[in-house]
């Protein structure tokens, strides 16, 4: 299991295919990517996001673990950038490997249910008229949470 | 103790973090003290309902007793992913 919260690039190809090779005995990979959407109208001009860096390593350690042993995966993958970012950049992946797809699959939603309202990251959006707006949680994003 | 704050409530305080000498025994009274303070802090803690705290590190609520807590830590929920 890797969790990475950093600031730099990083290169999907690759990583996809690293977590690939380390795991061919899975079956299944599964991974998700997040990207600074261009928005259809308002100018996006960046995404910045902050994080709490005591904690934010130990809450993914976290809900990966719990993954990991809820679906028997192989292994998962967590990267996840801070700081500014330009429409079309990379914000974050995860990546899981078990024996058959379904666990991939429900193990990945579980990350990314859970990352997104637990591990504690904000995103504000600059705008090109200046405007600087934090991005709101949703309570679809809470609710998501139920399920699990 | 060692308050941080992020996001919004960070830029409504007009401080990342701050070290607070309080006797207050509950999240819920420190937040109390923070506010009878300045107009930032009422401002930054006008609904609670708006806000996620975690003590050293770890997801808390509002009743949760300070005992032993270095670190508190106030946020909007948050917005990974």
């Amino acid at each position: 299991m890797r969790v990475s919260v950093q600031g730099e690039r990083f290169e999907l190809g690759h990583e996809a295919e690293a977590f690939a090779q380390a795991n061919t005995s899975a079956g299944a990979i599964v991974t998700f990517t997040g990207i600074v959407r261009q928005a259809d109208q308002g100018g996006l001009v960046a995404m910045e996001i902050e994080h709490y860096p005591g904690m934010t390593h130990k809450a993914l350690t976290e809900i990966a673990q719990t993954a990991l042993e809820r679906w028997s995966l192989r292994d998962a993958l967590v990267i996840h950038r801070y700081g500014r970012l330009a429409p079309g950049e990379l914000i974050m992946m995860v990546a899981t490997a078990a024996r058959h797809r379904k666990d991939a699959f429900e193990a990945a939603e579980y990350l990314m249910d859970y990352l997104k309202s637990r591990a504690p990251f904000w995103k504000k959006e600059v705008l090109a008229d200046g405007a600087e707006n934090w991005v709101a949680s949703r309570a679809e994003d809470e609710d998501a949470l139920n399920r699990w | 103790m060692d308050i941080l704050y992020f996001a919004w409530v960070r830029e409504r305080i007009g401080v990342p973090r701050e070290w607070v000498e309080t006797s207050a025994t509950t999240v819920a009274a420190l937040v109390e003290e923070l506010r009878g303070r300045e107009d930032r802090y009422a401002a930054a803690f006008a609904d609670l309902s708006a806000l996620r705290v975690a003590l050293d590190q770890e997801l808390s609520d509002f009743d949760a007793s300070l005992n032993g807590v270095r670190e508190v830590a106030f946020f909007p929920p948050m917005t990974g992913g």
